[in-house]
């Protein structure tokens, strides 16, 4: 049995057993690690993927729900790291150890496309799920800012 | 200048041997940015740390593990420095275990920890950087037949007389065949082009779009995945299991017993995870069966009384001061288990075959794994190539290597290149936990409200004597630091118990120093208050002989508008200490909500010494506050039955986005050799939050963590 489903824009068929959780037909079966696994219970966010647009945690979201849909990941979000959230995570620096950092990132693209123009308050609310141990979440913050400033100048 | 006329320690002899042993073990595609290196010609190695292909791409190796700590830019920037290529140009990759990458900090162990990769690279990895530039000048001097003195190197090419060049690429052959330059002249820092500039890290690129490679991406042809049933008593073993249901699962391979416990190993790790779930194992469940918190915390207070201490400092007569003094203020206080949790979870690839072995994953210590590795598979030490890739985080978990001895036991039952990778529960049930600690202080005080004489001391778990396998009655020095603060005490007796409380041990970022200074900077803040002095100006008055830590207090009393009062509702807490070499301090400002501290702002100076690339100082002093934010608030790992009650990130929280503070960070500009600074901020957080919840509530919290019922039960 075999789910069709639409990743980062391209049509993908994924034969793992539809419970099978979408990270790991993400990084396991089609390749896709730049998702990754923290904790397996949507308590840390680095699984953190799109579908149809929504963040979601993909640790614990079966692949069937994904059937016929949409998935982005972080590498959707850009390869030459032209995305306006890579350039400003860029710009500040962000990463430290960097394996939280795509769903942050990707939590964070989920936010400013609906709001290009976040207060602490809801940048707070959209990113709370997503933990980094390293503690870069000052700079994350810092780098929302200037990605949605940046994509506020790109609509002006 | 003595500094930079020192010769070069690194012998041409030392070199080779390296070099030698980097055949195959450099190319690891995974850790270079760029394409394979072998498309760019011969790669020519004129030392340890500097490769240099035909077609002039520069490689430069990073001998220290990437954790986050930034050593994947600064390593290169010193290189850099002294061979005067352009940073942007080159690319980076990790040091194979090769004895020229021994860490001098560290007894010549290749092992990243202990914030020293900056101390030790600092002249090292310029020394080194200098002595390639020169022996690609005197290749270029041989070439053209003409006088050294009148070369010069630039940008990643030797420029001569008469507009003459030539790339490094094109001189690295000649260059590679001759003797090292026995002494080599480094830059006076003023000249620094690279060294002491706000940097872009090199690892950010590809950390932002999902093609860093961490242990966990790694995947080798006809892998196959592995999951571990590890005792849930730590030191247990397996007396039998039952797997017939988790054969019978789908994509399941094998299951196999190792010394740690169950391995099921499957086509996906998803189906390993669910086939373990159906394993039944019976436990053998050890020495350790029936511990809990309470009796670990009881039996480290006893041992402080009836364990043989080890001295630490011995200055004049406390005893007999505190024994003759009118007023002694005594304290006892208690710092926690706790788990690294780093965000990638235990993770190792291996390919065991007969007479070799492949190990690729993230470790803080690949000299120690190749060795222990090669001896567990009764393998040659030289047939078991070690690579590293990006640590997930490390914060002293991964200087353990329990995961890569695991993956190599499965692969080499299964005769099958294996992943293994913990879930996170896995992950922190079966941690090398901070240990415990109980500390006990006493002071006389004088007339004057300043302490005349200082006994001290603390019980705790030796995680040294574990990870070298020290005699019981070797002191570790890794149980003491901080543990002599830099306040001017005229008599003082320091010593320590090491005592095994049950749950194994490993470092945890910052190690002693965090126990010791919440014992240190708690005690001085109840002498100010016994004192009835402001604390920044009691603390002051102590350090007198000590500027680099005074003027570090007074910029940080200032920065943090110490002498003006907080708003209302909000109070401050300070900390001060040395660590690493770095003389640090924090002010928290805090308020009170439902019984529990809410933290809004934290205030941070920092002097540490010279620095490589002053942004990765400052997202490294962001980090440790975070982290230790998490543990003075929250953290701890308690055990009941001896089984570890946390589990995961419910059962063991850690700061979210929404809980972090603003935080300010001023770095003092000195001309001192480099002090460490991956962890020292980590030690004031516990400190200056209980000091802060005195000023709030007037109520002093001698444990950790700072949770309302600590502060209800002070």
């Amino acid at each position: 049995m075999s789910v069709k489903l639409t990743i980062n824009g391209r049509a993908a068929t994924a034969q793992s057993e539809p419970a099978t959780p979408l990270l790991w037909v993400l990084r396991d079966e089609l390749g896709l690690t730049g998702t990754k696994f923290g904790c397996g219970a949507k308590l840390c966010g680095a699984c953190t993927v799109h579908l149809d647009g929504e963040p979601i945690r993909s640790c614990s979201t079966p692949l069937s729900r994904a059937a016929d849909r949409t998935v982005s990941t972080i590498e959707g979000l850009s390869k030459d790291n032209s995305h306006p959230l890579q350039k400003a995570w860029i710009a500040h620096d962000v990463p430290q150890c960097g394996y939280c950092q795509s769903g942050q990132l990707m939590s964070a693209a989920a936010l400013l496309a609906a709001n290009q123009n976040p207060s602490d308050a809801q940048i707070d609310e959209a990113m709370r799920g997503n933990l980094c141990r390293c503690g870069t979440y000052v700079r994350v913050r810092a780098a929302i800012k200037t990605a949605a400033a940046e994509m506020r100048r790109g609509k002006a | 200048m003595k500094q930079a006329q020192r010769a070069a320690s690194l012998s041409r002899r030392s070199f080779l041997k390296s070099s030698a042993a980097f055949s195959g073990g450099l190319m690891v595609g995974f850790v270079l940015p760029a394409g394979p290196a072998t498309a760019a010609g011969t790669i020519h190695t004129p030392n340890a740390w500097v490769h240099i292909a035909d077609d002039n791409a520069i490689t430069l190796i990073s001998a220290r593990a990437e954790m986050g700590q930034g050593v994947y830019t600064s390593m290169p920037m010193l290189l850099a420095e002294e061979l005067n290529v352009d940073l942007r140009k080159v690319r980076v990759a990790f040091a194979p275990p090769g004895k020229a990458y021994g860490n001098a900090l560290i007894f010549g162990l290749q092992l990243t920890g202990g914030s020293t990769s900056v101390r030790e690279g600092w002249e090292r990895q310029r020394l080194a950087g200098a002595q390639v530039r020169e022996m690609l000048i005197a290749a270029a001097a041989q070439r053209w037949k003409v006088d050294a003195a009148q070369l010069r190197a630039e940008d990643g090419q030797v420029l001569g007389p008469n507009g003459r060049r030539a790339s490094y690429g094109e001189l690295a052959a000649e260059a590679s065949k001759l003797k090292a330059p026995e002494k080599v002249a480094l830059k006076d820092p003023s000249q620094f082009r690279i060294v002491g500039k706000r940097t872009p890290r090199l690892d950010t690129p590809a950390k932002v779009n999902g093609t860093a490679t961490f242990g966990i991406d790694v995947k080798l042809p006809g892998m196959v995945y592995a999951s571990l049933q590890q005792c849930p008593v730590q030191g247990g073993k397996v007396k039998s299991f039952d797997a017939s249901k988790a054969r019978a699962m789908p994509g399941v391979i094998d299951v196999v017993q190792i010394p740690d416990g169950v391995a099921v190993v499957a086509q996906s790790y998803w189906q390993a995870t669910q086939a373990r779930e159906q394993l039944s194992v019976q436990w053998d469940e050890g020495p350790n069966a029936g511990l809990d918190t309470a009796a670990m915390i009881a039996g480290t207070r006893a041992a402080l009384a009836s364990g043989k201490p080890f001295p630490i400092k011995q200055q004049g007569d406390p005893d007999g001061v505190i024994g003759r003094a009118a007023k002694v203020l005594r304290a006892e206080y208690l710092t926690q288990s706790l788990s690294h949790a780093p965000m990638e979870p235990m993770n190792y690839t291996a390919h065991v075959e007969a007479d070799r072995a492949r190990l690729i994953g993230p470790t803080q210590w690949p000299d120690a794994l190749q060795g222990a590795i090669a001896k567990i598979l009764g393998l040659k030490p030289e047939t078991v190539t070690v690579e590293n890739t990006f640590l997930g985080g490390g914060f002293g978990r991964r200087i353990d290597f329990d995961y890569a001895i695991q993956a190599a036991q499965i692969s080499q039952a299964v005769k099958r290149p294996v992943k293994l990778v913990w879930t996170r529960e896995d992950d922190m049930q079966h941690d090398f936990y901070r240990p415990l600690g109980v500390h006990q202080l006493a002071a006389a005080v004088g007339a004057d409200g300043k302490p005349t004489a200082l006994t001290w001391r603390v019980a705790s778990q030796s995680v040294t004597g574990r990870v070298f396998n020290l005699p019981a009655e070797a002191p570790d020095a890794l149980m003491t630091e901080a543990a002599v603060p830099l306040y001017d005490i005229p008599a003082a007796r320091h010593d320590a118990v090491k005592h095994d409380a049950g749950l194994r041990v490993g470092y945890w970022r910052a190690v002693s120093h965090n126990m010791n200074t919440f014992a240190n900077e708690s005690f001085i803040d109840e002498l100010a208050a016994a004192a009835g002095k402001d604390p920044v100006a009691y603390r002051l008055s102590l350090l007198e002989t000590q500027p680099r830590l005074a003027n570090v207090l007074k910029t940080l009393a200032a920065k943090a508008g110490w002498s003006t009062p907080a708003a209302a509702g909000r109070y401050r807490g300070v900390a001060v200490f040395e660590g690493y070499e770095t003389h640090i301090g924090a002010v928290l400002e805090i308020s009170m909500k439902d019984g529990a501290p809410q933290v809004h702002r934290v205030t941070v100076v920092a002097d540490p010494g010279r620095m490589v690339n002053p942004d990765t100082v400052e997202a490294q002093i962001q980090s440790s506050v975070v982290f230790g934010l998490s543990a003075a608030l929250w953290g701890e790992i308690t055990v009941d039955k001896g089984r570890v009650q946390q589990f995961n990130f419910d059962s063991y929280r850690v700061m979210r986005h929404n809980e972090v503070p603003a935080i300010d960070i001023t770095l003092v500009e000195s001309r001192e050799k480099p002090g460490g600074i991956g962890e020292p901020a980590t030690s004031l957080m516990a400190p200056a939050l209980a000091n802060a919840v005195f000023a709030a509530t007037g109520k002093r919290v001698r444990r950790t963590p700072i949770r309302p019922e600590a502060i209800a039960q002070a």
